[in-house]
């Protein structure tokens, strides 16, 4: 695992795996929606409205599984001291971050018809709410500091402290007796939900989940490009235009050296 | 030991000395409280429902603006790199700047919600359980409150980050130490609430001191 700490050696692995990754991710959300909007039948019910869940419960899964790997992102950060690792926490907030608004938003969206409320304080959406609000105390102190080195770190930190929310999102509905459904997919019997309806949803997890990492890959991609450009421009290798091409070659290589050996 | 006594010593005397500190946290709770009547309306019977509620909120945010000053001046003046390279743990410094600070805010609001609890109108059954409560509470509310006070360190505009940070921690605080009161007022033992806020003490009493430790040596670094 730490060798795949090295930004160069990480930029070389994902390379060939971000367009077959795509192309899945694709494949799986189209085919999750036709299952989903069209080949899935409709709950005797519900009606209609039933297929809300297959956004709603795809992306609170989502929610929980970008925060629960942010934290060990972070943890990876205070132990070993990897940059990736600092880099991949602050790449998925914003993922995690607008996952949880749209778990919270189509959530109401359902609850309006099937509750007849937009928004009730049930422990699961207090908890879920709570996460969203993590997650921006996580992004507004990672950016809060002129040196981005100590905003990772004490970022790293408060995920980890937040961390504590995730068994209780997770449990909430079994803890305290709620409106919120309890679990009827992850649980000791099977799960409870009709095989007709768990094909989209397997497919929509699978893909929201597969999207993630291709956004994540992106973003990583992003992030080491623009701190080599940054280097560059600290270096004025760039502003010269008397610099020979090959020079400027030598300068890119050895700003990805120097980041390799960080 | 004495290194923990020193410190407790020396923040409780620089609380006692620029004394407006504390008097200042119970002055916000108590304008904060009585603001809500102004909202709310003066019916007695409404403001007695909500009083546990508003008497924990205004706490709450109480003991959330008065965590500035457990690490800033010290962060600015250069103590806290030499409390980090003092041979005693940090660790234990901080526990003595957190009990200085629960001292010194905590306890005085424990004082004053009765107060503001009659103020309210809350029955009488419910002050007991509402001072136990807030005696379980406010210390852990000052010991996660040090982690974020703590993060903010050397932060641009650290006030108001710190109540994004320390807010949600404080959520569970809010809902078991309102529980409890509630509870007493129906008439209901409020003892498994109660043991709840113990255990969210012993936590973070456990917990919270290395994650503050942790963060301020990452501010000296």
């Amino acid at each position: 695992m730490h060798r795949f700490a090295k930004p160069s050696v990480f930029l070389k692995f994902t390379a060939p795996i971000l367009p077959w990754l795509s192309a899945l991710t694709v494949i799986l959300i189209a085919a999750g929606l036709y299952f989903s909007l069209i080949g899935s039948p409709v709950d005797y019910q519900q009606g209609h409205t039933v297929r809300i869940m297959y956004i709603h419960v795809p992306a609170a899964w989502m929610g929980l599984f970008c925060y629960v790997g942010m934290a060990i992102c972070g943890a990876m950060s205070l132990i070993w001291k990897h940059p990736l690792a600092d880099i991949c926490a602050r790449a998925t907030a914003p993922v995690g971050a607008t996952f949880t608004a749209l778990c919270l938003i189509t959530g109401s969206l359902w609850g309006e018809p099937m509750w007849g409320t937009w928004w009730v304080w049930d422990a699961r959406l207090t908890s879920m709410l709570i996460l969203l609000f993590l997650y921006l105390g996580y992004m507004a102190l990672v950016n809060a500091f002129d040196d981005p080195e100590r905003g990772s770190k004490a970022g790293s930190a408060l995920a980890l402290v937040g961390a504590v929310n995730v068994p209780i999102v997770k449990f909430s509905v079994d803890w305290w007796n709620t409106l919120h459904q309890p679990a009827s997919i992850v649980r000791m019997d099977g799960p409870a939900v009709d095989p007709s309806m768990q094909l989209p949803l397997a497919l929509m997890i699978l893909g929201f989940t597969c999207y993630y990492f291709v956004v994540l890959i992106l973003r990583v991609r992003l992030e080491l490009n623009e701190r080599r450009i940054r280097a560059l421009h600290l270096s004025g290798m760039f502003e010269d235009p008397e610099t020979p091409a090959s020079a400027k070659e030598q300068a890119y290589e050895a700003g990805h050296n120097a980041e390799a050996k960080q | 030991m004495n290194g923990f006594l020193a410190i407790l010593q020396r923040d409780l005397r620089l609380a006692l000395r620029q004394g407006a500190d504390s008097v200042m946290v119970v002055a916000f709770f108590i304008v904060t409280t009585t603001l809500f009547p102004f909202g709310v309306g003066p019916e007695v019977n409404i403001l007695a429902r909500i009083a546990s509620g508003v008497i924990w909120v205004s706490a709450l945010l109480a003991a959330m603006l008065s965590l500035e000053r457990v690490f800033q001046a010290d962060y600015e003046d250069g103590t806290l790199e030499l409390l980090t390279l003092s041979p005693v743990s940090l660790e234990l410094l901080i526990l003595g700047k957190v009990l200085a600070h629960w001292l010194t805010t905590g306890l005085p609001l424990i004082i004053a919600a009765p107060l503001m609890a009659v103020m309210l109108n809350m029955d009488q059954d419910g002050f007991v359980t509402l001072m136990v409560a807030m005696l379980l509470g406010t210390p852990a509310l000052s010991l996660i409150g040090a982690i974020g006070a703590a993060l903010i360190l050397g932060a641009r505009r650290g006030g108001v980050l710190v109540s994004l940070l320390v807010l949600p921690l404080y959520i569970p605080v809010l809902i078991f130490g309102a529980g409890a009161v509630e509870a007493a007022l129906l008439g209901i033992s409020a003892t498994a609430q109660l043991q709840i806020m113990a255990a969210i003490l012993l936590l973070a009493l456990a917990a919270a001191p290395f994650a503050t430790a942790h963060a301020v040596r990452q501010a000296m670094e």
